[in-house]
């Protein structure tokens, strides 16, 4: 091959991983070798900064039927159904074309699903923006939003939850990371595993055109000004084709001539056929002449690369292979034979009668380089964990300070956002978007699945190791908080660039705050996806594990949602408040301050306020029920205030400063409202599980009065607070 | 009686019309592919939303032409009642079976909600479990709802008492706030908010039988 001197470089390998290549090969590869080895052994496709920490998190469980390194985790609910679910990124793609990038985000998510033979049940988002005052960043939200919509919307796949925030180290690096949840019959699991020797191995769905190529590398870079010029590596994406393609696999599915399959994701036919076929422990050979290309001229280099989206790779019982044309004709689509599973572990590559490319499956997949990198305590970690509460005095008056947090972005409705989505079609939504987390009933059953994002980003800035502990916590506080007990989890870890000895130290300390609060809550990881590089001129996002989590709801008649329901029902505080004003809202959004220590997690009190949750849903003692969390007491009063319509009495006892009492952020703290004549069980139950829990007020009129120690210092009309929290972002998006 | 939910490339809605007249309404139904040509043996027919071949060219323009719509046609020219919802309104509109057509809606985003809706028509085929000037309240999930129609037409609409329902807001951009109209010969429906997603007390609302309802009493009185 002529000269091949730097291409490695240019293609994003180093020149160690050149060499391995040369020492796998003993020749040198050519240019569409080169190109398959580049993509695969990129981060993004071979999670090689990542492998040697992610083994640290739990992925077994009862409950486990598929963990990770399938295109989706499998999760048992009973019944013979499996839960199968995975979150993903796209951010790299939506930051340099944000409808494409978050439309093909959610496309490439949905068909990791289906890909496992699931029907795909609900979506959610989780977003990261910068603050939305300048034009630039209004234009990312108002495109990816947009594109979310636009592909979840045609796809009839409801939208049915998530979450967005908003800061400033996400202004030029948005977050967009897709999860999708589907619902299989465990005996239909369909797995990407090839096997049979000569079975034949087709291409289906859409054509394969120049879009998207090297975009697997792209994605494992910083972001820079040159960026803009990756534009044509961003795919294009179309739902419609997406819709066709999910209901013909489902058919096919039924019929069961399918022995593996795998979405072309990521890679393309590339990762595809090696995945595969290094799963089975085959080879393959593949004629690239006989793949329906949308262009004419494509190089093998091309055809491998391209990551044209709603493409699947099958590998078909052999004989059958009529049945497979006849569906998919039938829905419109492409079902080409383009070769067939081989003994010799090789992928083997066909044009124009002759052999373009012939490498080890396996060395694409298992032999990708791992790298254990250094980690290092950032220089500036003490100073930004450096912070005395005493010395910020309390600027305004409370009630304006109360009105401030509430409708502060972060803790504002997200309506203007999720009015665009469709979170009603399959009518399974039995709770949407807007509360603790959704819940999908699943027709047939009693049960329904409740579904959670989390990530408070702040905290995992201030300290990586719990604040990633607190994500994974808060996530199951979530949905204990509806009546739904945690069963798995799926991860989308989003950081800056792995070979800055800091972000690996965030990142390592991370790993080890979602693996012990994992363990400690007996909740597995089953899937996941991770994404370095989300720096921008330099500058890193802050840590952002976020952690989808997935809750099973054994009878829905007694699910508990967060608004308040009746006058006169008794308002109780489950926790203990403490001074815990670090990272908070409050100072955020108050004071511009982001310094200080989380607060403390206690797992084991987490474990048993979810418990406590439980038996009191169970026994039906409780009428509404949400988590305390970013905002503190003061939030999440208001916001279950706002969603029942109803106002509240408030007496609260403290030795605390009064705006720490309302804003302190510590963990492990629930408002419930229940029936008067239910206190005295509450309590008892709560006494049980070691928790404190007083009755601190009632449901009463129209507006929030909260007393402190006799004196009142809220009073506000929940209407005016519900405007100020409910308007927040559409003014924000849709004035100046 | 047997409905006919009548399924094109890219609906998406076919699976709540299905489950709402099996156990809402708890009546007969079957899913229909738009290659077929014979609907005779349906009493009903519903067209359901969703984004018929992705909306390419202008939402519904493609689906008029699938084969079903022939047979569509036939049963509509021999007064079988059809209903036509959000994708299925805009279906019929560019079939020429009901009169104006929707644009994208006013502010250019898809929209979901449950909104508050008025009864301007309660004397229909599929409208009389409701009382005129009733307030209900339906789920809306759309992108081209703006529903437009011209003054002469309008008026035409209004004398012949054409129009069903009307949004309480101007949600979308709807000329005279319209949310529902029915032909002249009072056997066909387009209706742009979502009765199939209101059938079930576990879903929070139930106010999509009044209008569901109304099919299956009529039908069992004897027709349009």
């Amino acid at each position: 091959m002529c000269n091949l001197e730097k291409t490695w470089v240019k293609l994003g390998l180093t020149d160690e991983e050149y060499q391995k290549i040369l020492d796998i090969l003993k020749r040198e590869p050519n240019i569409t070798e080169l190109g398959m080895y580049s993509v695969m052994w990129s981060e993004h496709c071979s999670y090689k900064n990542s492998k040697p920490l992610l083994k640290y998190l739990p992925t077994k469980g009862e409950r486990v039927l598929q963990g990770p390194g399938e295109n989706a985790g499998i999760l048992d609910i009973g019944d013979g159904l499996g839960v199968v679910m995975k979150i993903e990124s796209h951010n790299h793609p939506s930051a340099i074309e944000p409808y494409q990038g978050a439309a093909t985000g959610v496309g490439g998510i949905i068909r990791d699903i289906f890909t496992m033979g699931a029907r795909p049940i609900a979506l959610l988002d989780s977003l990261r923006f910068g603050i939305p005052n300048d034009k630039k960043t209004k234009y990312l939200i108002e495109n990816i939003v947009a594109g979310i919509a636009g592909y979840g919307n045609c796809m009839g796949i409801p939208t049915v939850g998530g979450e967005t925030y908003f800061d400033d180290s996400y202004k030029e690096n948005p977050l967009v990371n897709a999860m999708c949840v589907g619902i299989v019959e465990n005996d239909k699991i369909k797995r990407g595993i090839a096997k049979g020797i000569g079975n034949p191995v087709m291409v289906v769905g859409s054509t394969t055109g120049r879009d998207g190529i090297g975009g697997a590398s792209f994605a494992s870079e910083e972001l820079s000004e040159k960026s803009e010029e990756k534009r044509p590596s961003v795919q294009v994406g179309d739902p419609f084709m997406e819709k066709l393609l999910l209901e013909a696999c489902l058919e096919l599915f039924g019929k069961d001539a399918v022995v593996a399959i795998q979405d072309m994701g990521a890679a393309g036919l590339t990762s595809s056929s090696c995945e595969m076929a290094s799963r089975g422990g085959v080879g393959m050979e593949l004629d690239l002449d006989k793949v329906p290309l949308r262009e004419e001229g494509m190089t093998p280099f091309e055809i491998m690369l391209s990551e044209s989206q709603e493409r699947m790779l099958v590998v078909v019982e052999k004989g059958r292979e009529k049945e497979v044309e006849k569906v998919f004709e039938k829905w419109g689509l492409n079902a080409a034979i383009i070769g067939k599973v081989t003994d010799d572990g090789m992928l083997r590559l066909i044009k124009e009668n002759s052999i373009v490319a012939e490498v080890p499956a396996k060395s694409l997949t298992d032999d990708a380089p791992q790298y254990l990198r250094e980690a290092e305590k950032p220089s500036w970690q003490d100073e930004i964990n450096k912070l005395n509460i005493d010395e910020i005095l309390q600027n305004k008056d409370l009630n304006e300070l109360f009105v401030q947090v509430v409708s502060s972005l972060n803790i504002a409705s997200k309506e203007w956002i999720y009015s665009q989505y469709d979170y009603m079609v399959r009518t399974d939504t039995i709770a949407g978007p807007g509360i603790d987390a959704a819940v999908i009933r699943i027709k047939g059953t009693n049960k329904a699945i409740a579904l959670t994002t989390d990530c408070n980003s702040r905290y995992c800035y201030l300290d990586p190791y719990k604040g990633s502990q607190i994500a994974v916590a808060e996530a199951a506080r979530n949905l204990a908080v509806i009546g739904a007990k945690p069963i798995g989890i799926t991860d989308c870890l989003n950081f800056g660039n792995p070979e800055k000895k800091e972000i690996y130290w965030q990142f390592k300390n991370s790993i080890f705050g979602i693996a012990d609060a994992c363990e400690t809550l007996g909740i597995p990881v089953i899937s996941g996806n991770v994404s370095f590089y989300n720096e921008s001129e330099g500058k890193a996002i802050y840590p952002t594990p976020v952690i989808g989590m997935a809750g099973l709801i054994e009878d829905v008649s007694k699910i508990v949602t967060s608004g308040f329901k009746d006058e006169q029902d008794a308002i109780i505080l489950i926790g203990e408040n403490k001074k815990d004003l670090g990272g908070s809202e409050y100072l955020n959004v108050c004071y511009g301050i982001q310094k200080g220590n989380p607060p403390d997690i206690d797992l084991e009190l987490e474990k048993q306020l979810q418990n406590l949750l439980f038996e009191l849903i169970e026994e039906k003692l409780v009428k509404s029920s949400h988590d305390i969390s970013e905002g503190g007491f003061a939030a999440a009063l208001a916001e279950s205030a706002i969603i029942g319509g109803k106002g509240v009495e408030i007496y609260l006892n403290s030795d605390l400063r009064s705006d720490i009492e309302l804003f302190s952020e510590t963990q492990g703290r629930v408002i419930i409202s229940a029936d008067k004549n239910n206190i005295d069980k509450i309590m008892e139950i709560s006494k049980r599980y070691n928790l404190k829990s007083k009755e601190i007020g009632h449901v009463s009129g129209n507006a929030i009065k909260i007393n402190i120690n006799g004196e009142n210092v809220i009073n506000l009309p929940v209407k005016f607070l519900d405007e100020s929290w409910r308007g927040r972002i559409r003014w924000e998006m849709e004035t100046n | 009686m047997k409905f006919a939910i009548v399924v094109f490339p890219g609906s998406n809605c076919d699976a709540d019309c299905y489950y709402a007249v099996k156990d809402g309404l708890n009546q007969e139904v079957e899913y229909v592919w738009h290659q077929e040509n014979d609907l005779s043996r349906f009493d009903i027919i519903m067209i359901p939303g969703g984004f018929s071949y992705g909306d390419y060219l202008r939402a519904g323009a493609i689906a008029r032409v699938s084969p079903i719509m022939m047979a569509v046609s036939k049963e509509a020219e021999a007064g079988k009642p059809i209903i036509g919802i959000c994708n299925g309104f805009q279906i019929l509109t560019e079939a020429g079976l009901l009169p104006g057509t929707l644009r994208k809606n006013k502010g250019l985003k898809f929209i979901c909600d449950t909104v508050s809706l008025t009864v301007e028509n309660a004397n229909t085929f599929f409208s009389t479990r409701l009382k005129k000037g009733q307030e209900i309240r339906l789920p809306i999930a759309h992108g081209e709802g703006n529903y437009y129609i011209d003054q002469d037409q309008l008026e035409d609409l209004k004398k012949n008492n054409q129009i069903v329902l009307k949004y309480k807001d101007d949600i979308n951009g709807s000329v005279e706030k319209i949310a529902a109209v029915i032909n002249k010969k009072g056997n066909i429906l387009g209706i742009m908010p979502h009765p199939e997603r209101a059938y079930d007390k576990m879903l929070g609302n139930t106010d999509g039988l009044y209008i569901l309802g109304s099919i299956v009493d009529n039908f069992l009185k004897g027709g349009v």
